[in-house]
């Protein structure tokens, strides 16, 4: 990505993150202003597909700076977005139809909300980019609608301060602004963040890919010591984890999800507890022993992975996630530390022939 | 019994809110309900601590720790060794750390030999 610098102005682009630094606030980039219309074409879902199914995760940017949408005049409003191509297509693609001033902040490729919350879509990035895109001289208006979920980054007092420029806060999702812009209020529903069905399903991909290697390298090892019935387990842990969790979420019993992520194991355990735990070719010591592990393994991958899956969710506080590490981690240790020594003892127990 | 999630360290002093009503329409769970005279905090144990509200509250009547509740983040960082409050990363290839922290900006040194802020 390759961002114009102005000559002799002072900016440090080039080192580690990317940063760019302006010591003058508005002197550091000046931007042509670029084009883009409200057309979602081929090769923007294939980019999106890529970006859900976590390849190049990065990567999926547009270069920032202000974009023309249609023909906009000094009268049209203005939108912030992110560089991150999800994000300004859900945002080009529901201005459809309308003149518009797009200014597209720095974010890495990383979408509203999370750089907002990293603060990369903040306040200093927003009054930059108002800056070195004249702004001021092309709108004849001082209104910038900045997406609700970009709040935990800006301070809108504080934007008002710098650059005259109001931030209006526009609904939580880009296809309610059609609606929004007729009279420039949200609803109380535009306003609320919600997680259905469809927006957990889409984050499964990335979910087992964070898992994919473990998974692979667990049941490779598992394959070769205990069977393939066990190599089966740990792939069925991690699917349960990853994607069955996410998509049974809310109609999993208790709050936390650590305990919710053990009743799922629980269950995704029965089948080879019952398998294990009947096996004719065992002596009863042994079959309760796999059984046992079986149960204590998968309870503890599956209520770990449900742990994780709290950062992808839109309202779990960093105060409630803190308090459920320190709850269920040790238990959750403590479940696979047992379940881990009653295979190796049915290993070595193999190994020496006693079964 | 199995909630963790029934605090948070979000507070609202009433006493201060001049009703300009920026927290509810930048809180995502309408935590904080529009009144005639001043908003109220209806809903606390909705909150998750993103910190919308008091960093747009122009009179800081919001006071709230922000940040991530992502327990991949933060067991992450407990495990290198870090902070888990402030040091949490949710992922991303090379490092990247959602591009970056708050504070590595503060520190970034510019060509013109100052701090920048």
């Amino acid at each position: 990505m390759k961002i114009p610098e102005t000559s002799g102005s002072c900016c440090c682009s080039s080192d580690s993150g990317g940063q760019t630094c302006g010591c003058s606030e508005n002197s550091i980039l000046s931007t042509p202003i670029q084009t883009t219309t409200g057309i979602i074409t081929f090769a923007d879902r294939l980019d999106h597909l890529l970006a859900r199914l976590g390849w190049h995760r990065s990567e999926h940017r547009v270069e920032p700076g202000l974009y023309r949408l249609g023909d906009p005049n000094a009268g049209s409003p203005v939108f912030a977005s992110a560089n991150y191509s999800l994000s300004f297509d859900a945002l080009r693609s529901s201005l459809a139809g309308i003149d518009a001033w797009i200014l597209v902040l720095d974010t890495k490729g990383i979408n509203v909300w999370c750089a907002a919350g990293k603060g990369t879509f903040g306040t200093d990035e927003l009054v930059r980019r108002i800056g070195a895109s004249d702004l001021a001289s092309l709108v004849s208006h001082r209104k910038i609608i900045v997406p609700q979920l970009g709040a935990p980054g800006i301070s809108w007092q504080e934007v008002a301060r710098r650059t005259k420029f109001i931030v209006e806060y526009g609904p939580v999702r880009a296809e309610d602004l059609p609606e929004y812009l007729k009279t420039h209020t949200a609803t109380p529903a535009m306003r609320r963040v919600e997680f259905t069905l469809r927006d957990r399903l889409v984050l499964t991909p990335v979910e087992f890919r964070h898992a994919a290697l473990f998974t692979f390298a667990a049941a490779l090892i598992l394959w070769f010591s205990a069977g393939p019935l066990a190599a089966l387990a740990a792939v069925s842990a991690v699917l349960g984890g990853t994607i069955l969790f996410p998509l049974l979420l809310p109609i999993l019993p208790t709050q936390d999800f650590s305990t919710k992520g053990m009743i799922l194991g629980v269950i995704v355990s029965l089948p080879f507890v019952y398998i294990f735990g009947t096996d004719p070719g065992l002596p009863v010591w042994a079959a309760v022993l796999s059984a046992a592990a079986a149960l204590l393994l998968i309870t503890a991958v599956v209520s770990y992975l449900a742990l994780n899956f709290t950062g992808c969710t839109p309202f779990t506080s960093r105060t409630g996630v803190k308090k459920e590490i320190f709850t269920y981690v040790k238990v959750m240790a403590g479940m696979a530390a047992v379940g881990a020594a009653a295979g190796i003892i049915l290993g070595v127990s193999g190994l020496l022939g006693v079964i | 019994m199995f909630d963790s999630y029934t605090k948070t360290s979000l507070s609202f002093d009433p006493a201060l809110c001049i009703n300009c009503r920026r927290c509810t329409q930048v809180c995502p769970h309408a935590v904080f309900t529009a009144g005639p005279t001043r908003v109220t905090l209806d809903r606390p144990s909705a909150c998750m601590e993103c910190g919308a509200c008091a960093l747009n509250c122009p009179v800081e009547a919001i006071t709230v720790q922000s940040g991530v509740g992502c327990a991949w983040g933060m067991i992450g960082a407990a495990l290198r060794g870090k902070d888990m409050d402030t040091e949490s990363c949710c992922g991303g290839e090379n490092g990247s750390c959602c591009g970056g922290f708050k504070t590595k900006q503060k520190t970034t040194v510019c060509d013109c030999g100052k701090k920048e802020r």
